[in-house]
């Protein structure tokens, strides 16, 4: 019963915090809500026992995603005019509240008639596990089930990034991504990024490896292993590398690319694009993982780096 | 009403704020926040669909929780897509919001 006391004030807190990022007047503010916001969702993955979602929603879907968008929220603060934007009119703001009361509203019919029993797959998911020699259905279903959609996902991720690229001016084509930061070592930010960094190197790398056991996984160590290198590029202790650096091509393209290399060797060894022969699938499997987390990491980190500012000639 | 419902209502509640925010807020960078809010209801929706489906042992159907991993890296790829998108427009035209939006007047070289 003390559960559900916890559960109401979640999810009045969520609410209430969701309906900030509408109202709040500055943007910076209405940023910090959605950090806020999506930190309490990751509480809620907690308490819906989906523990890998919880990692993932409070690395990637709070952190990374507030971090790109507090500091995208300054820039246009800094060198943007006050946004003379024409406000909605009246009965535009009480016909969209309508329309969005009707759809919150029938989403929430939805959730009331949700057929009972549940349908589910997750006897079926652990019924296979053993065949994939891994002991977290989440990473089954990823990596093994599911790996063509893991496969175009990271796909996605690249062809973001290049879109992210294609963004900036000629002129600076293949140069550096996002401003200098000059490094201070009075300022405690380098102090920072000494201390945590090499911590936050091996929980990314544990939270990796412990993923085809426990929760954990390649997309929630890579985020991690990424707000590192972010970390060290802030506090200007490390440059961010041009993006026309051909070490960094081949970090970008290298997961992918052994992932697709892999899928093809499935059609030769169990007959099926990403299909894994029985006594090697673990192996391929981390063999997938391994160059997978370090692109990942490195897109993660590129996009919220941004499109290259900065000449190569200096 | 149990927990899974309460959070069942939650994200339609995130939904339609979302949905209002897209709708209301002129500046770019509002309805990426906005679009995000969405996504957020979105995936809390599979989840309490996921939690719904635990048997066999599990907390969770393991499958649905997997689509939301994948939805939230793919969110995030098009949300830094986006935040991209408005700052060239920022350098551009020094506008935060596109001038056929703002009402205001066209640019010199007569582009909408």
């Amino acid at each position: 019963m003390d559960h559900l006391v916890f559960d109401i004030v979640l999810a009045a807190l969520i609410v209430g915090v969701a309906a900030w990022t509408n109202v709040a007047r500055d943007t910076l503010a209405a940023v910090i809500a959605f950090v806020a916001c999506g930190l309490l969702l990751a509480l809620v993955w907690v308490r819906l026992v989906a523990p890998d979602v919880a990692l993932t929603e409070a690395a990637l879907g709070s952190g990374l995603t507030g971090g790109l968008l507090l500091g995208a929220s300054l820039r246009v603060r800094r060198t943007g005019t006050p946004a003379a934007a024409e406000q909605p009119s009246t009965s535009l703001r009480v016909a969209a509240a309508g329309m969005c009361i009707a759809v919150t509203a029938g989403l929430a019919g939805i959730v009331l008639l949700l057929p009972e029993p549940a349908p589910t797959l997750a006897a079926s998911a652990l019924a296979n596990m053993a065949a994939t020699g891994l002991g977290n259905p989440v990473t089954a279903v990823l990596m093994a089930y599911r790996a063509i959609d893991t496969l175009l996902e990271v796909v996605v991720l690249l062809f973001a990034l290049l879109g992210v690229w294609s963004l900036a001016p000629d002129r600076v084509w293949g140069g550096f991504p996002g401003p200098r930061h000059r490094p201070d070592p009075d300022k405690p930010l380098a102090f920072v990024a000494q201390l945590l960094v090499p911590v936050g190197i091996l929980v990314g790398i544990h939270i990796f490896w412990i993923g085809s056991v426990a929760p954990g996984g390649e997309f929630q160590g890579a985020t991690i292993l990424a707000a590192m290198w972010i970390l060290t590029m802030l506090a200007g202790l490390v440059g961010a590398p041009a993006v026309s650096r051909r070490w960094l091509r081949f970090l970008l393209v290298g997961g992918p690319a052994v992932f697709v290399a892999i899928g093809l060797v499935g059609f030769a060894a169990a007959g099926a694009f990403l299909a894994y022969p029985k006594d090697y699938a673990k192996l391929m499997i981390l063999s997938i993982e391994v160059p997978l987390t370090l692109s990942i990491a490195g897109m993660l980190a590129l996009l919220v780096a941004g499109p290259p500012e900065r000449t190569l000639q200096r | 009403m149990s927990a899974v419902t309460l959070y069942g209502f939650c994200s339609a509640a995130l939904v339609g704020l979302g949905l209002y925010g897209l709708i209301v807020r002129p500046e770019p960078l509002r309805k990426v926040l906005a679009f995000n809010l969405i996504g957020g209801g979105v995936f809390l929706l599979l989840g309490v669909v996921a939690r719904r489906g635990a048997s066999a042992g599990l907390g969770g159907d393991p499958v649905p929780q997997a689509l939301v991993i994948t939805g939230l890296v793919v969110a995030f790829a098009s949300t830094a897509l986006a935040v991209a998108l408005v700052l060239r427009l920022l350098r551009d035209t020094g506008e935060t919001v596109p001038a056929s939006d703002a009402g205001g007047e066209a640019p010199a070289d007569g582009r909408k």
